[in-house]
């Protein structure tokens, strides 16, 4: 079979130890079996081990950061899309996505540059902070939340979150709490790091699950392929995970991502507790790092993006392999000084 | 009782359960009663099949096999109906 050429932009190449999606997201592109993906990589910065992985990546633009805002964004688009046609463009930063939500209808227009995000307003209802009325709305039991803009408020919490209690960051990061001074300490830990206002959650124990999921934006879900973390980072990454056989979990995430009528990849985090009940914990708005798994268990979720971005329909995936396993390894790129210097000096390499 | 649905069990004694992604070993006697639970057998002629493959008496076999079960139990391998 003849494959179909394609461009396709990624974010993401920080393939470190608290990974970015980019290359996983890469790899399933690479794997595809009707497409023939050129990819363009978007950095940020000039060590993301990504940019110089030659086999996956053909051809790098760094990009300005995220809080430049959307119009530099865009300006930077423009640049790039006159040296390279792009077909699709998928954004694998939580930070990002806000400027890139914003602008997917002008990349479309202006560019013919296809982007596959979720709107604005289905975007903003899954922010953490938003966690209880996404949970109610979309009939799935979440953690009992507060947002916090003041210490003193723990306090007041303590009679109905109880310790351990959990000290949340608005975008990133989350601390267990045994007491109030260590509730406190970590209150400002995450203010000084993510700003006001702080998540004061529930501490819901049991098993922590994760789904990477896709969703067409018109209320079915394309695929979903359920894990469980065997091995955790200090940063608390996934290092190795197993697919999981769950069916109520993944009955659940369908009904999330079929309800939200979500609108691209996204990764779902349960905590399955001893009496099997499924809480969410976060809904996180791109593919997860361990996307890849989806492809080695018979579901390529990169490649079904990249389809429905570029307008096909795209049969949703009934069925994958449990048992399947994926495990991390770190590896030394050796790379000449002239490599870190194109991009360091041009933006691009 | 009776062994999970879709619950793999090896000859060499290895346990993947697909729900969990837990995965376990057992020896050569564990396997021995988890195929028997897998045939549907009932306790009593798990006990009696234990008694006669490991010549034991009625209290061993049956302390062994009790301690066993509620093993697999807590590991959510097996179920009540």
């Amino acid at each position: 079979m003849t494959k179909r050429k394609v461009t396709v932009a990624a974010t993401g190449l920080n393939n470190i130890d608290s990974p970015g999606p980019g290359i996983p997201v890469i790899r399933g592109l690479k794997e595809s079996e009707s497409l023939d993906v050129r990819i363009i990589g978007l950095s940020y910065e000039t060590l993301e081990p990504g940019i110089y992985m030659e086999d996956l990546v053909d051809k790098v633009y760094q990009l300005p950061l995220p809080t430049a805002g959307s119009s530099v964004l865009k300006e930077r688009l423009r640049y790039i899309a006159s040296q390279e046609k792009i077909d699709v463009l998928i954004p694998n930063f939580d930070a990002e996505l806000h400027n890139f939500i914003k602008i997917q209808d002008d990349l479309k227009k202006e560019l013919n540059i296809a982007t596959f995000l979720p709107s604005q307003v289905i975007f903003d209802e899954r922010q953490k902070s938003e966690l209880g009325k996404f949970g109610e709305k979309y009939g799935v039991k979440v953690p009992e939340s507060q947002m916090i803009n003041q210490v003193m408020e723990i306090r007041k919490l303590e009679e109905r979150l109880h310790y351990p209690m959990v000290i949340k960051g608005r975008y990133y990061d989350a601390y267990i709490a045994q007491t109030y001074e260590q509730a406190t300490n970590f209150f400002y830990k995450v203010v000084a790091k993510w700003g006001y206002p702080v998540i004061v959650q529930e501490f819901v124990t049991g098993t922590e699950v994760n789904v990477t999921a896709i969703g067409d934006g018109k209320g079915t879900c394309i695929g979903a392929v359920a894990m469980r973390k065997l091995y955790i980072t200090d940063k608390g990454k996934a290092w190795s995970g197993i697919s999981l056989e769950d069916d109520e979990l993944l009955e659940i995430s369908k009904k999330v991502i079929e309800n939200s009528k979500w609108r691209g990849g996204c990764e779902l985090e349960f905590i399955k507790t001893k009496n099997d009940e499924y809480y969410l914990l976060e809904m996180n708005p791109r593919f997860p790092a361990w996307v890849y798994l989806a492809n080695g268990c018979g579901q390529n979720h990169p490649e079904a993006l990249v389809k429905m971005a570029l307008g096909e329909e795209v049969q949703p995936f009934t069925e994958y392999q449990s048992g399947k396993m994926f495990i991390r390894y770190s590896y030394d790129l050796i790379v000449d000084i002239a490599e870190f210097q194109k991009i360091s000096t041009t933006g691009e390499k | 009782m009776k062994v999970r649905k879709n619950i793999a069990i090896s000859e060499n004694g290895f346990i993947f359960n697909p729900l969990t992604g837990d995965s376990f070993s057992v020896n050569e006697t564990g396997v021995f009663i988890l195929q028997k639970l897998k045939e549907e057998e009932t306790i009593e002629a798990i006990l009696q099949s234990l008694m006669d493959e490991y010549e034991l008496d009625t209290y061993t076999a049956e302390k062994d096999l009790n301690d066993f079960l509620s093993m697999l139990k807590s590991y959510q391998l097996i179920t009540n109906d």
